[in-house]
């Protein structure tokens, strides 16, 4: 009987953990802020690691050893998990995945409406489980050709980017609008009830001015039906579809620790498999599936008998503790995963037809490296202070959606800020110094290095700018130019007014030796909707190819 | 004949009742709701507002000091126009409005000096006010302006509130100006009792400078950056909208070129002077004659600001003290 306290310990335990993973989780997702900046162009870190949870991920780290031959910085965090699984199996998958906890509590609901015999019947092992292995496969076939495409999939990189694109936002508008129903009250008295409840709702934003994002909506219906799906399967997503639950499930085929049963002492009650996480058939007399079992401890603290316990060593009689999948649906598998990458290139022509309007974030490598890299996690965009980074549709092709890109209409990339590159877990882009990035003289005047990072370069539309089409007087992109000298220069002309009279007036131009890309001038530009000067990345420095200029430096 | 199911006379009043009474409630609702004329085309008939913040009767005067340290200096000056007793009454909510519009450091004088700001926020509390809080909105991302111009740091340590402004505090003012109509305003600055304006002297390539008057620039939101297509009518409005209580000018650095953002040291030149006056328009004449050869002909909102009474655009007819620290 002792033991079978124990067991319930542990399963408290277990809850506590995913309680305290998933608070953490929300936490560092929260705190996007980056609250002290080096006054003199010191390297800018965050003081929270943002990126925690996608550098602890094992699946993301061997795919991009896989894609990109290397493992990147924080990254080797990883191994934690991944020894951890070798000898427990996944742990992480029911103590900690957030998404997985977010999983189980809305299973929770679907288990409640199941009585009896199909309540069992809704936990046994099933044949869908083996597609995320399917779906694991293809991932790797992919990644050895070079396109790192598991951030589709994968439950941290899913999750991050859900939330940071779509839900955190919404919160964040609508406790803004609340705020503002509040405080618009009155305009004077700050000490009113009003006034104070508006700045409580104010307070819980996390950021003090909106954020928007391109296809905040299409990832939310997604998420949401990611997690609708356990009102129908218990856990669905963990047991059907997630690569990452896969690639630990395949780990966990050398665990030591795992279920012994007893078949002398069971009474046959069924009780293991009433919550049982995974579909693991835990029951006396079925065969346990080891890849499957989330460690939730739910069919030993059940069991009202000794009929059941985890164990070191157990013995594997009643055990399979590799997947169930034939040999010949991996290779099948593998080689549809490498047969996607030639397809999806054949149709966006990495090599040749690039999207103009795509620019990426500074510090970016070259596309082909990129995509080696990017787990589309959307770190990025929510750490990115101006909300100029989004997540592109098919802009990169398919093979880079969800991947940023910066939209200079809706916020350009601040000068001396370099937080996108120190949030990317795995390197697509890189960790630059403001100095590195080079856009304004840092410390004491003089430039870092002789060339700047260039995101692209600004062309006018003179239709639309207002001293070339329309003889209005405005200088604001010069203004906003950031660069030291400007990129932007004025050239005083003479025009003639409808009335005949002569008006003198400054015309903007671009020295592209000296832009960019930066964007400011695009968001500063007060014809809105369609500015008059725009940004494309050609010239960026990450892309030879996309080089224009014999000269590129003044 | 079919069989009918019979239905009691109760029933039958209380099923009929049910669905007059929502009848009629919708009906009722309907016609309490109903409007038969057109939207209004301008619903805008708030009266135009003025936030006249200026001690009344106070003396027009300028007074300047050079020295090495920007805090004595600040110091000085205010003592110097009687002491920042004259113009904070004890109890006031004090809002100092320096630039802080770039992501730049105080070594490239793109925003006012962090040291004549802090030195201000002091010497209000001193003189007995409740608050004194110092805000701007901000070109760039604001948390990097506000730190990075070392302001935030400074002000806080001098015991100011450092507000970072929200997307909710923009309240629509009608400002009745000849350019500027109904404006964005950030509530802060509606909420003062005194507003103690500190901009930085910096070159601009329109206006040829930026000054005391562009720094109210700072207190709207909204697509601000029309004002350029006028902006001698409207900068004239802007300081019509809000007369500042006083104004202390930063010349400590001075961005001679590529301003008002800068960045290279090369533009910057030092002059370690600061000068206060109670007349915001003399105060622009004089520093855009002194640092950048603008007479009063070449920027024409100092002679509309002085129509409008706000100041004289002939700084010389101002009493002006010099000091040296």
């Amino acid at each position: 009987m002792e033991t079978r306290k124990t067991y319930h310990h542990i399963r408290n335990a277990r809850r506590i953990s995913q309680a305290v993973f998933l608070v953490l989780f929300f936490y560092l997702l929260s705190k996007t802020d980056v609250s002290s900046f080096p006054t003199n162009g010191g390297l800018q870190r965050l003081n929270t690691p943002v990126a925690l949870f996608l550098e602890f991920d094992p699946l993301i780290a061997f795919l991009t050893v896989v894609s990109a031959h290397e493992l990147y910085q924080g990254m080797i965090w990883a191994l934690v998990i991944l020894t951890g699984t070798f000898f427990l199996g996944r742990f992480f998958c029911g103590w900690m995945c957030p998404l997985g906890t977010m999983s189980h509590l809305v299973s929770a609901i679907h288990s409640g409406r199941l009585k009896g015999k199909s309540r069992l019947e809704a936990n046994r092992y099933r044949p869908y489980q083996r597609w995320k292995y399917i779906g694991l496969a293809v991932f790797v076939g992919a990644a050895l050709v070079g396109a790192f495409q598991v951030g589709l999939m994968d439950p941290i990189a899913l999750t991050t980017r859900s939330l940071a694109d779509a839900f955190i936002p919404a919160w964040n508008l609508f406790m803004q609008s609340v705020s503002s129903a509040f405080t618009s009250f009155d305009v004077g008295s700050r000490s009113s009830l009003f006034y104070r409840t508006g700045r409580v709702f104010e307070f819980l934003a996390t950021r003090s001015k909106p954020v928007f994002f391109q296809s905040a909506l299409f990832l939310a219906v997604i998420f949401i039906g990611v997690l609708a799906a356990n009102r129908f399967i218990t856990r669905f997503w963990c047991r059907g579809l997630c690569p990452l639950g896969a690639f630990l499930g395949l780990c966990s085929s050398s665990a030591v620790f795992g279920l012994q049963k007893n078949r002398s002492a069971c009474t046959d009650c069924n009780r293991c498999a009433l919550h049982c996480q995974g579909g693991d058939d835990p029951q006396p007399g079925m065969v346990w599936r080891q890849a499957e079992c989330h460690l939730c401890f739910n069919c030993v603290a059940d069991c009202p008998e000794a009929g059941l316990e985890f164990r070191f060593f157990p013995g594997r009689r009643e055990t399979k503790a590799v997947p169930d999948i034939g040999r010949r649906t991996v290779l099948t598998s593998l080689v549809s995963g490498i047969a996607i990458v030639p397809i999806m290139r054949a149709e966006t022509g990495l090599k040749k037809g690039v999207e103009p309007t795509l620019v990426r974030p500074p510090g970016s490598l070259m596309e082909e490296e990129f995509l080696a890299r990017c787990v589309k996690c959307s770190a990025c965009m929510n750490v990115c202070p101006t909300n100029a980074l989004h997540p592109t549709f098919l802009q990169a092709g398919f093979e880079g959606m969800w991947s940023p890109m910066l939209v200079p209409t809706i916020g350009y990339c601040e000068p001396t800020c370099v937080l996108c590159g120190t949030v990317c877990p795995t390197g697509a882009i890189d960790e630059i110094t403001p100095a590195e990035k080079g856009w304004v003289p840092m410390r004491g005047g003089e430039r870092h290095g002789s060339k700047p990072i260039r995101i692209g370069t600004a062309f006018y539309d003179f239709g639309r700018c207002l001293p070339w089409a329309m003889g209005i007087e405005c200088i604001v992109c010069e203004e906003w130019c950031p660069t030291s000298p400007k990129a932007i220069y004025l050239e005083e002309t003479q025009v003639l007014t409808r009335q005949g009279e002569v008006r003198v007036l400054k015309r903007p131009h671009v020295d592209p030796t000296i832009c960019v890309g930066c964007g400011a001038c695009t968001f500063a530009c007060p014809v809105k909707g369609k500015p008059a000067i725009t940004v494309s990345n050609t010239g960026e420095t990450r892309n030879p190819r996309n080089s224009f200029l014999l000269r590129e430096s003044a | 004949m079919t069989d009918h199911e019979k239905i009691s006379r109760r029933e039958f009043l209380v099923r009929g009742g049910k669905a007059a009474a929502l009848a009629a409630a919708c009906t009722g609702a309907g016609f309490a709701l109903h409007v038969s004329e057109k939207f209004p085309f301008d619903s805008h008939d708030d009266k135009a507002l003025v936030r006249d913040l200026r001690i009344p009767g106070i003396e027009r005067r300028m007074v300047l000091a050079r020295g090495e340290s920007p805090v004595r200096i600040t110091r000085a000056v205010i003592e110097r126009l009687g002491g920042m007793k004259v113009f904070i009454q004890p109890g006031d909510v004090v809002v100092v409005k320096p630039n802080i519009g770039w992501d730049r450091t105080a070594e490239q004088a793109a925003n006012t000096n962090p040291d004549v700001v802090a030195e201000i926020v002091r010497l209000c509390l001193a003189a007995g006010a409740i608050r004194v809080i110092v805000a701007d909105i901000t070109c760039n991302e604001t948390e990097r302006c506000y730190q990075r111009s070392g302001i935030a740091e400074a002000a806080t340590a001098a015991g100011a509130i450092v507000e970072r402004p929200v997307e909710a505090g923009f309240r629509s003012v009608n400002m009745g100006g000849a350019m500027l109509g109904t404006q964005l305003v950030y509530r802060t600055f509606l909420e003062a009792d005194k507003v103690i304006n500190v901009p930085i002297v910096k070159h601009h390539s329109l206006t040829g400078a930026t000054l005391g008057l562009k720094n109210l620039y700072g207190i709207l939101g909204g697509n601000r950056s029309r004002l350029h297509q006028d902006v001698h009518d409207s900068l004239a409005d802007l300081g019509n909208f809000l007369r500042p209580t006083l104004t202390v000018m930063d010349a400590y650095r001075v961005l001679r070129r590529n301003g008002p953002q800068g960045g290279n040291l090369a533009d910057v030149e030092i002059c370690r002077t600061v000068i206060a006056s109670t007349d915001p328009v003399a105060v622009d004449a004089f520093a855009a004659e002194k640092w950048f050869g603008l007479t009063e002909e070449q920027l024409p909102y100092l002679r509309l600001a002085e129509k409008y009474g706000l100041g004289s655009a002939s700084y010389r007819e101002i009493p002006m003290n010099e000091l040296t620290d």
